[in-house]
């Protein structure tokens, strides 16, 4: 027990460390260190896991241990990328960034082991907050602007969530059960809480988490977000608090399940899930930023996501699947995003040609991860989404499944017209100089990476297999 | 429960005609503290006295009556603007709007299966209403200021349904969420300053370089 909560207060001691260390270079190192040491607990943890706290309030389950492992590792990686990164700009001070990332990482923990909505939500509330000043690290009129697009909006969205948790503790006493927000005894008593309050509570709450994920319409503050945030930060938002907003929906997903009212919800995350990736196809297509259009890119993977989970049954394990395949490829996005912006100082197709030449290895990197995203195998993302697509075709929904594999055919032709010549084209003539070159610091943390996606297209270790299964199990899906 | 409750919900929802009604900034902040410290009274009110609750409750007071509404005048004062200018939804219609939202919050409530003991009390419509003015607020005004006061209103609305489940959200729980509130509100009291230097104006309707094609 204790153990749980060391792993919640660590980063919050390394960011308390941050704090006190007054040189830059020297504090970038504490980031590394504590998400070395937080994969390690996570692993820990994951392979003897403490049995629930007293008032079942912490508890890591399958759901839980997904989500951690994913997050650490970004983490891990990001925080090492983080070092290259801080040494480029060592005149701007990092003492915010190293802080806002350690709390992050605290709360991102803290989304993960709670079995307590409340909690959860204060949790996810406090990512929200901290990544806000990462978000404005590059001081200028266009990122303060997407900084505050974002705390606007997902602060209001994640009010109307907890407006939404009142209901279902609510419809609690209207059915005249004990009061609780536990997730344990609202699943438990799901079918007998007050239909109406409930129904409610589950509109507010996908609203709620939904604007904190992106999923269209929802999701105007991302390409904003995403375009004007450094490459880690652009990193841990697609694929950290992506994941924290989506555990939390999926806490709400058990509870639906659970009820009778499973198959609406599922049918309203089907819907949204689609609209998601029809927006991100027309925006996709001759986008001039190729940071916006990463943002466009995270938009459709939630909303694959929330089609897999609309779909239910055997597509449960190919939507927990995807959540770690995008994770991982939006991190090699957008850390290899971020070098070729710095190398060409500009992130607009007309500026950025050729970067397979002028920044070989990071050039290649977003190329590899461009054919990932977009489900070429033999990488990870291309096994869940024919995982998602086959069970479409199962289950008879051969209109989901049909448009599905149309979007996705869209968002390949356009998200390819940004990315091949970004890469491949002629390098421009009158480019600026810039000193950035590839380094081991800057290249190395995606490459590993890409590794990792690259494993999960051809093999899925044993124990993450099972663990895919007891969780997909968790939501209702075959074990 | 008991008429003092009553008054103080009453109260509030006078005060969100207040921030509807005023240009002023400052004054919709002072309004805003003022409900936040009327809210505050509420839990000591409606519930059966223990530490804890007395904890929460100067929590609260001291939080949503005085630190909050200090860095927003500070924020207020560091950008040198006193008014709102020209908002998307004018005052008198505000108003109108304000006044609709409220009495469709009641008659609203008044329909909603509440439980046995919620039922006749202005909770549940002071809720709706705040929340609803909060939304017109954020929704309907230029200023970066106006919309965290906006959002506020929102907060409060949302705080006032909570007071119906204490059970449900233990101490530490309620204690959590103010922290984050302050932690959101001392990040946007910062972001604005940022907004007032780079732009030199709090006007977020200038907040649009990053637009699609």
């Amino acid at each position: 027990m204790y153990l749980m909560w060391a792993f919640v207060l660590l980063p919050l001691l390394g960011a308390l460390i941050a704090w006190l260390i007054p040189d830059n270079r020297r504090r970038s190192f504490v980031l590394p260190v504590a998400g070395l040491v937080h994969l390690a607990l996570t692993l820990t943890l994951m392979i003897d896991t403490p049995p629930p706290s007293p008032g079942h309030w912490i508890y890591l389950d399958a759901l839980g241990k997904l989500n951690l492992l994913s997050n650490s590792i970004l983490f891990l990686v990001c925080a090492s990328y983080a070092v290259g990164y801080l040494n480029y700009r060592r005149k701007r001070p990092n003492r915010v960034l190293c802080i806002s990332l350690l709390v992050c990482l605290s709360a991102m923990t803290l989304v993960a082991i709670s079995q307590h909505l409340g909690l959860l939500w204060i949790a996810l509330e406090m990512t929200t907050i901290t990544m806000a000043p990462l978000i404005y690290f590059n001081r200028n009129a266009r990122s303060i602007e997407a900084t505050w697009k974002y705390l606007l909006i997902c602060s209001v969205g994640i009010a109307i969530a907890l407006l939404g948790l009142f209901f279902l503790a609510y419809s609690t006493i209207v059915a005249k059960q004990e009061v609780s927000l536990l997730l344990g005894s609202l699943i438990a008593d799901a079918a007998a809480l007050h239909p109406g309050w409930r129904h409610t509570a589950f509109i507010f709450l996908l609203v709620g988490f939904g604007s904190k994920m992106g999923l269209a319409p929802l999701h105007t503050w991302k390409p904003d977000a995403y375009g004007e945030a450094p490459g880690l930060v652009g990193a841990l938002l697609a694929g950290g608090l992506v994941n924290c907003a989506l555990l939390a929906l999926l806490r709400v997903y058990q509870i639906a399940v659970a009820s009778s009212e499973g198959g609406l919800f599922q049918e309203v995350l089907l819907g949204l899930g689609l609209v998601s990736m029809a927006f991100a196809a027309v925006f996709m297509a001759r986008q001039s930023d190729f940071k916006r259009m990463l943002a466009y890119s995270s938009v459709e993977h939630v909303g694959i996501i929330a089609v897999a989970l609309g779909l239910g049954r055997a597509a449960l394990f190919a939507a927990l699947l995807h959540m770690i395949n995008n994770a991982l490829t939006k991190g090699v996005l957008f850390l290899s995003s971020g070098n070729i912006h710095r190398a060409y100082n500009s992130k607009s197709t007309q500026f950025v040609r050729g970067a397979l030449r002028r920044t070989p290895w990071s050039g290649a990197l977003f190329l590899a991860a461009f054919l990932a995203i977009t489900g070429s195998p033999p990488f990870g993302p291309f096994v869940s989404e024919f995982l998602i697509v086959s069970s479409a075709f199962v289950q008879q929904s051969y209109w989901t499944g049909s448009l599905f594999l149309l979007f996705l055919a869209m968002i390949f032709i356009g998200m390819a017209s940004t990315v091949i010549p970004v890469v491949l084209g002629k390098l421009p003539k009158d480019m600026e100089k810039t000193p950035y070159r590839d380094t081991i610091h800057t290249v190395l943390p995606p490459l590993f990476l890409m590794g990792l996606v690259l494993m999960l297209g051809l093999w899925i270790p044993a124990p993450l297999q099972d663990l895919l299964h007891e969780a997909a199990g968790l939501l209702g899906g075959d074990q | 429960m008991n008429s003092l409750a009553d008054q103080l919900l009453v109260l509030c929802l006078l005060l969100n005609f207040a921030v509807l009604g005023t240009s002023r900034l400052g004054f919709s902040v002072r309004a805003v503290a003022l409900q936040g410290v009327a809210l505050g009274v509420l839990p000591a009110l409606v519930h059966p006295f223990s530490w804890h609750l007395v904890a929460i409750v100067a929590g609260i007071i001291v939080v949503k009556g005085a630190v909050i509404p200090v860095l927003i005048v500070r924020a207020i004062h560091k950008a040198d603007i006193q008014r709102e200018f020209e908002p998307f939804i004018g005052y008198i219609p505000s108003l109108v709007l304000g006044a609709l939202f409220t009495s469709l919050a009641f008659i609203f409530a008044a329909r909603l299966p509440l439980a046995p003991e919620h039922e006749g009390l202005l909770f549940v419509p002071a809720s709706i209403a705040t929340l609803m003015c909060g939304f017109l607020v954020l929704m309907g005004r230029r200023k970066a200021i106006s919309q965290v006061i906006g959002y506020l209103l929102m907060e409060n609305g949302i705080f006032i349904f909570g007071l119906l489940l204490t059970e449900a959200m233990p101490v530490m729980v309620e204690a959590g969420a103010l922290l984050d509130l302050l932690v959101g509100v001392f990040v946007m009291g910062i972001v604005i300053n940022h907004i007032s230097r780079e732009f030199s104006s709090l006007d977020t309707s200038r907040l649009s370089a990053l637009r699609e094609d």
